[in-house]
């Protein structure tokens, strides 16, 4: 059975993509659809599933709810995404260097990455973007600080296996320079469990945005979802679902890439394990 | 003036505190266009013995003279460079390769390294080696793990000869083959050292096969040298207790030397 079809009969891995496939078009849609999330729409904290142009409602300013969802996807799947290939190619560089170069080089870039996994991740974005200042980019960034050093370890620990295999050693003998041997030889032969992490890093990415957000601490020119909690906070006992729907959409998400990716990884590995 | 010239090898191994000594005190030479044999049980320092020669482990001592040169003095750029002229193949070709390679792929390796042909003429190159070595050019796209283990040595063996070496190590590099694959790897090795004068340390446990291609052998017994001299001299009469052990436990042998007698 090829990888595909042994996805597609997975049921929870076809819910994840189905979720997935929703959040994307709704990322891609938010382009033309439905309008400006900023702009004022109707009356202040009209009900969902009142008035048919306005189907989940309007905030305490009158903005549409679906419209700041639709865009409120967009940031979230650019910033989950984008931080986690971030700290994937981070920790892939990284580990792959502390592991294929030994010695000095590897004492030196793990104590850096047991720094960097000390300080709990969450502290870390919040400190880096209340010193640099919130944008879209800075948020990539500071979450992708926070996340690294996990890559970096089972990149490491690849590595490490990898670097004995006499591919490496034939490489050698051939005269391939060693920086070439560690990016084109070792790094993508250790890339599958470093990948197989992804799923959970662009979860946690996705969260993350979002607390920070929540904390004011989010890009402040973009609708996101931890922005429209945060902002239903004020009127949560009047209008719950202000911050119930981003709430429900969050999990979605978030539940969305771990079934996804978890079945990715599964199809994937099974095959690797058959051949 | 050798082509190798070895003097004094040593090389240890920490285990768990305890010190294992690999290679002890070998001192061997190889001539152009010879080949020489290093045989002995499992665990004796054969292949220790290779990756020192080609530098991929460093010794604790001894000397390794290179086409005149001091081989480990030799560092970066100019030992790379250097590399093209010794070269190696490995016992298991779908372990010496890496695993998500093409046939095209490993043989551009060393002819890009070493600046052997331009971009432009490499896939020419790459189909005469092929062809060089008894494989259909064809065969160049394909997945290295796609193709037979003959097939894959065979690939091995050009990516040995696309730097023109004038020495090659083969570390059991047909002992993983079938019977009749073998025979035609090792006629391979054979017409090309006597086209192009490759010597080659070719380092087996079937003193069949050493008996068959080599010109020397040395025997080794817990990395020592224990016993060495014309290849045939030697396993027809071997005068050590490892050699006679090493003869008595090669079943096609005894029956060829009882056969000669
Ligand atoms: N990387 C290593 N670490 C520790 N001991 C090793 C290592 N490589 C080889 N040895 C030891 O050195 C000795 C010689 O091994 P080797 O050269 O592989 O022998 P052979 O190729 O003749 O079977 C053995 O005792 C082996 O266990
Ligand atoms: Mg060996």
């Amino acid at each position: 059975m090829s990888p595909a079809r042994r996805f597609l009969r997975t049921p929870e891995a076809v819910a994840g993509a189905i979720l997935l496939a929703a959040l994307i078009a709704m990322a891609l849609v938010a382009l033309l659809f439905p309008g400006d999330p900023q702009a004022i729409a109707g009356p202040a904290l009209l009900p969902p599933f009142q008035d048919w142009s306005l189907p989940l409602g309007t905030d305490r300013l009158g903005r549409d709810v679906l419209a700041e969802l639709f865009h409120g996807a967009r940031a979230s799947l650019a910033v989950g995404l984008a931080a986690a290939a971030a700290a994937l190619a981070i920790g892939s560089v990284v580990g792959t260097l502390a592991g294929f170069a030994g010695g000095l080089v590897d004492e030196v870039l793990m104590r850096i990455t047991d720094a960097f996994q000390t300080v709990p991740s969450f502290l870390l974005a919040l400190a880096f973007v209340s010193v640099v200042g919130p944008s879209l980019g800075v948020v990539v960034i500071a979450i992708a600080l926070g996340t690294w050093p996990g890559p970096a370890r089972i990149a490491r620990a690849e590595v490490l296996s990898i670097r004995e295999r006499d591919y490496v050693a034939s490489a050698r003998a051939i005269g391939m320079h060693p920086l070439e041997i560690a990016f084109r030889e070792v790094l993508p032969n250790a890339l599958p469990p470093v990948l197989a992490m992804s799923s959970v890093i662009v979860a946690a990415a996705i969260l993350t945005e979002a607390a920070l957000s929540f904390l004011g601490l989010g890009d402040p020119n973009r609708v996101t979802w931890g922005g429209m909690i945060a902002e239903g906070r004020a009127v949560l006992r009047t209008a719950p679902f202000l911050s119930i729907v981003p709430g429900i959409a969050l999990v979605l998400t978030v539940l969305g890439v771990y079934l996804a990716g978890e079945g990715i990884v599964e199809t994937t590995a099974v095959r690797r394990g058959l051949s | 003036m050798s082509l190798l010239a070895v003097s004094n090898l040593t090389r240890r191994y920490r285990r768990g505190g305890k010190t294992v000594v690999a290679v002890d005190d070998v001192s061997f030479h190889i001539e152009p266009g010879e080949t020489l044999a290093l045989a002995g049980p499992s665990g004796s320092g054969k292949s220790t013995i290779a990756r020192l020669v080609l530098r991929l482990i460093e010794p604790d001592a001894g000397a390794i003279e290179f086409e005149g040169d001091d081989f480990l003095a030799l560092r970066g750029a100019t030992l790379r460079a250097r590399r093209a002229r010794l070269q190696m193949v490995f016992q298991d070709p779908l372990a010496a390769f890496n695993p998500r390679a093409t046939v095209a792929r490993v043989l551009d390796d060393p002819l890009r390294i070493h600046d052997i042909a331009s971009r432009t003429e490499r896939p020419r190159r790459i189909a005469a080696l092929l062809e060089r070595v008894g494989l259909a050019a064809d065969l160049a796209p394909r997945a290295i793990h796609e193709i037979s283990g003959g097939q894959r040595q065979r690939v091995a063996i050009a990516r040995a000869i696309a730097t023109s070496p004038s020495l090659i190590v083969l570390d059991e590099a047909v002992s993983a083959l079938d019977v009749s694959v073998r025979r035609q790897i090792l006629d391979l090795l054979l017409d090309l050292q006597r086209q192009e004068r490759i010597a080659y340390l070719f380092i087996s446990h079937d003193l069949g096969v050493v008996r068959a291609v080599a010109h020397r052998v040395i025997l080794l017994d817990a990395g020592r040298i224990a016993e060495s001299g014309d290849a045939r001299a030697v396993i027809d009469a071997p005068q050590s207790t490892i050699g006679k052990a090493l003869v008595a436990a090669a079943p096609r042998l005894k029956r060829t030397t009882q056969d000669a007698s």
